[in-house]
């Protein structure tokens, strides 16, 4: 390795670069210099950029239990579902305060996380698949004939939302919802990348690669889990609130399985475990689905198709793997006389 | 009565597109999301044949069973085979590619509509006995469900292909040890799986519709077959597929308010008390 520390204690060694491991980059500052870029550069698409951090912060949301820890779920949209309509219900009730809604969907979809963690951690990957996919879809029915509640196929309507902070308003143009919606995101994968390289994040990871060794390690493997399920509903229930936020409406296919078979091929695109993975994903995803259902918007399944058997059969470690192979690689011809 | 008679009706059509499901899903091991996309193919193929070529509808429906399967078979050689010991990450991901390009070949040729099919007359009608209504139709399809329960269940049991899939399934090394062809015996019995789908497609034209969102419609109705049917048996799979057709008519009959939540919960329920003998084999992996 790099390190040349033949001399030093090989214990503080792997510490120092553990700490290490966790520092800022200079490239992550260059990404989210995209945020500004973005606000000042496509000022007439602001409301497209809102969408992609609300789905980036989705797509990070699955990343954390799907490239942290290992599960696989085909069902995460219930918790965007929870969130959305949560905080739709509040502003249509007159609590249109929007960071008062973000923190109570959250809240309240974390909490369907920690409950529906037991069902989900039981069993293998394809009973977790099986019972994710049954309790998105128990959701999505009850959603479906609660019109009174939800407003059914039609969608909920009448959301108001106070300014933010009580002095930004939602305008059209999108400026206020882009700029809260990138805040939140921002802070939201400050904390996640906080997890990541924490104990607990480092732990999550051991747990994905040998579930059986980690227990002989000391590790509560499962309290581990529910915790990450936990926090992970949390997240998308924030980006469901954003969604019903900045939109002011919420339609019922927030619980819908395309949302979660899509969520899944935005993070394996992006990279799983990576968390930039997420966010990338989001933005080519996005992008993409501007653009190519522009051209056709009957047929962008296809290409969504075509896209995901592409990443499945040859594509490792999805963009972020791509990029960093073929740094990897430059770097080696760089110093490959040295070898 | 008439709901119970229309609930095994329902069941056999569920019985005969998840067969070929239980064996990828439950022996094979390979989550095979995907599996009513080739019903759909067939369905199409069936709808194509009579609608617009006027071949009897009968053997359209043949005609569109061995499609399915040849198109199962192709896939298999070209796709499927690379994934079969890959991660079920990769194997979910794979299959709901595939589900979403056939949605979108099927939008692309056929519209986004319901697709009607004109039964021939001889399968229309009911018969009318004391306390039960008998639709000609769905009698057909309880007979044909058995014939082909009992006729899967000889070949599995009785046959020397069955032996050759069932020491595949157990033991895939030993099996290639004894000179078993194992990659052969595996693309066939998932052609086959896929053949049975297209002809349970086919003939459910009638009772579960056609349009471009069917694979992903009926693809928890799909799952909870294999689930409770148990991996591989055809027994418990013609069972399962009975009780599930049942409760879901009679749900849909008696609670129309609730409509198909009552599976979902079903399902959940199901899966929460029986995580590990639901899918015995798959978890000694």
């Amino acid at each position: 390795m790099a390190t040349s520390g033949a001399g030093l204690d090989p214990l503080a060694a792997a510490a120092a670069r553990l700490r290490g491991a966790g520092r800022w980059h200079r490239s992550e500052t260059l990404f989210w210099l995209l945020v500004p870029a973005g606000y000042f550069g496509f000022s007439s698409d602001l409301v497209l950029l809102a969408q992609i951090a609300i789905t980036a912060l989705f797509a990070l949301s699955l990343d954390l239990i799907l490239g942290f820890a290992g599960i696989v779920s085909l069902g995460h949209a219930a918790f965007f579902g929870i969130g959305a309509y949560g905080a739709g219900l509040l502003a249509q009730r007159g609590w249109g305060d929007p960071l008062l809604g973000l923190g109570v969907a959250s809240l309240a979809a974390a909490g369907a996380g920690f409950l529906s963690s037991f069902l989900v951690l039981r069993g293998t990957d394809l009973t977790r698949l099986m019972v994710t996919l049954g309790i998105s879809l128990m959701l999505f029915e009850a959603a479906n004939k609660m019109t009174g509640l939800t407003g059914g196929v039609d969608g909920m309507q009448g959301i108001e939302i106070k300014p933010l902070l009580g002095v930004f308003r939602f305008d059209l143009a999108g400026r206020t919802g882009f700029l809260y919606s990138a805040a939140v995101l921002f802070v939201l994968f400050w904390i996640a990348r906080r997890i990541r390289y924490a104990p607990f994040g480092r732990g999550l990871n051991g747990i994905r690669q040998n579930p059986v060794r980690m227990p002989a390690l000391g590790m509560p493997v499962n309290a581990r889990l529910v915790a990450i399920y936990t926090v992970a509903a949390g997240y998308a229930g924030a980006a469901g609130a954003l969604l019903a936020q900045t939109t002011q409406f919420v339609s019922i296919d927030v619980l819908g399985f395309t949302r979660s078979a899509e969520l899944m091929l935005i993070v394996v695109l992006g990279g799983t475990g990576t968390l930039y993975g997420a966010l990338i994903g989001a933005i080519v995803f996005m992008i993409a689905r501007q653009g190519l259902s522009q051209l056709n918007p009957e047929y962008w399944e296809f290409w969504l198709g075509a896209l995901l058997l592409a990443v499945v059969l040859f594509g490792r470690g999805g963009i972020v793997g791509i990029a960093q192979r073929v740094v990897e690689r430059i770097a080696a011809r760089g110093t490959g006389g040295a070898q | 009565m008439t709901i119970l008679f229309d609930g095994v009706a329902y069941g056999a059509l569920l019985f005969l597109i998840g067969v070929g499901l239980s064996v990828t899903l439950g022996l094979m091991n390979f989550i095979n999301l995907a599996h009513g996309a080739f019903a759909m193919f067939g369905a199409y193929v069936c709808v194509v044949l009579v609608g617009r070529a006027g071949v009897p509808f009968l053997l359209a429906v043949v005609l569109a069973a061995i499609a399915s399967a040849a198109l199962g078979a192709l896939l298999e050689r070209l796709l499927y085979r690379r994934l079969y010991g890959a991660s079920p990450l990769d194997q979910v991901l794979f299959s709901i590619a595939l589900v979403f390009i056939a949605m979108a070949a099927a939008r692309f040729l056929f519209g986004a509509g319901q697709q009607a099919l004109h039964l021939p007359a001889y399968l229309r009608g009911q018969f009318n006995l004391p306390g039960i209504d008998i639709g000609v139709y769905r009698l057909f399809l309880v007979v044909t469900g058995l014939l082909i329960a009992g006729g899967l269940q000889w070949a599995a049991t009785r046959t020397r292909f069955g032996a050759q899939l069932r020491a595949a399934v157990d033991n895939p090394r030993m099996a290639r040890g004894v000179g078993i062809d194992v990659v052969r015996v595996f693309g066939v019995t998932f052609a086959l799986g896929c053949g049975l789908a297209g002809l349970g497609g086919a003939l459910g034209v009638e009772l579960l519709g056609l349009d471009p969102g069917f694979p992903v419609k009926y693809l928890v109705y799909f799952l909870i077959v294999v689930a409770a049917g148990g991996s591989g048996s055809v027994g418990g799979t013609l069972f399962a597929a009975v009780l599930l057709g049942i409760c879901d008519v009679a749900g849909k009959y008696y609670v129309p308010q609730v409509g198909a939540f009552i599976i979902y919960a079903i399902m959940v329920l199901m899966l929460i008390f029986r995580p590990r003998g639901l899918f015995a084999r798959g978890a000694g992996r």
